[in-house]
């Protein structure tokens, strides 16, 4: 005896799981990239932007630990800008939406950094 | 010596990444064209495995199991160990992918001091085996997120019960940890007992290298030589939808990655990583015993051409008669 009904039942499953990626992507398009809006009244953040947009998360992490632990509450920059490392005060004052600035990647790759679990967001803010 | 040629060959693979991309500038090649061709091998070949399985006939039910059949009612069934009905087999099947059982049983031989046989537990295996699968789906359930937008909240859920301790930045995921551990145990597994270094054959170290570099390289690209992951989600997103895009950037740590990915997948369907199909197959796991229930019929038994009696009569009709030997049809 042939168990091909199962075998193509099996099959069928394997297909479903292993291209889900497609056939979600046929089903619900996805969002695009999103495009974050960089500030006009600043010409440059504190490092370039390709380590900026993979490295912001550990620039924070060290501010933190250097502010919190160390007591030290500036530091020059690899742009060569003397700047008070804070979040809300320095990177805010430029990229001032958490809306349209944090959550927009963040959001498009599931991540929930734990910022704000201390700092308040800024109210009222746009630019 | 097999250690040394897998070695050789996966540091080929990783050289060949890195020339490819840094030197030759092929992204194109290595972000989009060899992982179409991957998934294609990989799905096209594990299909193609499993149909040519499925071709073999089952003759009858196979019952080495380690439980007592269904019998008379005053003698106790192992409904999961030796079912009678499919859906027993599929609860069986279903504890075997899920939690190992058969490696459950593993035993070790070892001679002791006085050249006596002894077998003992040995459940090393079965819990590196286990924790290696277990950590590898949710990773790669984890790397949903990199596929859909808006990401489905499960994957958030995931990712919160695996970044659990929040050590680090980015969280630590303790499957990262898990996998790499069991991995290397694995690894470390066969080089340290001669007799497992005696029948380990390349074709065992390569797909552990293979793992390891795939697992170290995820693990490099997320806490040391980061990369933007919009952009790779946008590579990932533009692979998914047939609307490939090359987005600018993504640093050789993530083409090595992707590269050890798809060899991964286009070497599946040709090793011993096919026992991700062939374990739904094993006919001692998924067939119901019910050898004595019902009859199984082997079809590849040839038509049986008889030959009965009063043809033979009739094919030596003369020869009988002249013998004088009585006929049932005179």
């Amino acid at each position: 005896m042939y168990d091909g009904g199962k075998i193509l039942a099996g099959i069928a499953i394997f297909l479903g799981l292993v291209l889900l990626p497609v056939w979600h992507n046929a089903v619900v398009a996805s969002a695009p990239r999103p495009e974050v809006k960089t500030p006009t009244h600043e010409k440059h953040c504190v490092d370039s932007a390709a380590v900026m947009r993979a490295s912001h998360m550990n620039v924070l992490d060290q501010w933190r630990d250097a502010v919190v632990r160390e007591g030290v509450r500036t530091t020059v920059t690899p742009t060569g800008m003397t700047v008070s490392m804070s979040l809300t005060k320095t990177c805010m004052n430029c990229h001032a939406n958490k809306k349209e600035f944090c959550d927009a990647c963040h959001n498009y790759l599931a991540v929930s950094p734990t910022c704000w679990e201390c700092h308040v967001e800024p109210k009222g803010s746009s630019s | 010596m097999s250690f040394i040629w897998s070695l050789v060959i996966f540091s080929g693979l990783v050289a060949l990444v890195l020339l490819g991309v840094e030197g030759a500038k092929l992204e194109g090649l290595f972000g989009i064209w060899l992982p179409y061709a991957a998934v294609g091998i990989f799905v096209g070949g594990l299909i193609a495995r499993v149909v040519n399985w499925g071709r073999s006939p089952v003759p009858f039910r196979i019952p080495t199991t380690c439980g007592q059949q269904k019998s008379l009612p005053f003698i106790r069934h192992a409904r999961l160990d030796n079912p009678a009905t499919g859906l027993g087999a599929a609860a069986r099947v279903a504890l075997e992918v899920l939690t190992f059982r058969s490696l459950f049983r593993n035993t070790k031989a070892q001679l002791t001091q006085d050249r006596r046989l002894v077998y003992g537990s040995e459940k090393y295996l079965w819990a590196g085996a286990l924790a290696f699968h277990w950590a590898f789906l949710v990773i790669l359930v984890r790397h949903y997120r990199f596929f859909a937008e808006p990401v489905p909240v499960v994957i958030g859920w995931i990712q919160g019960l695996d970044g659990f301790f929040e050590v680090g930045l980015p969280v630590i995921y303790a499957t990262d940890v898990v996998i790499l551990a069991a991995l290397g145990y694995l690894l470390g597994r066969r080089l340290a007992d001669a007799r497992l270094r005696y029948f380990s054959m390349a074709a065992d170290y390569f797909p552990l290298f293979l793992l390891l570099g795939v697992a170290g390289s995820g693990v490099l690209l997320r806490y040391v030589w980061k990369t933007d992951i919009t952009r790779v989600k946008e590579l990932a997103v533009g692979l998914a939808s047939f609307r490939p895009v090359l987005p600018e950037g993504l640093g050789a740590m993530f083409y090595v990655h992707l590269f050890l990915v798809c060899a991964l997948l286009a070497y599946f369907p040709f090793s011993k990583l096919t026992h991700m199909a062939g374990v739904f197959l094993s006919p001692t796991r998924n067939l119901a015993n019910s050898n004595r229930a019902r009859r199984h019929i082997n079809p590849w038994n040839p038509p049986i051409v008889g030959h009965t009696y009063a043809e033979w009569e009739e094919e030596f009709r003369d020869k009988i008669k002249a013998a004088g030997i009585p006929l049932d049809r005179e």
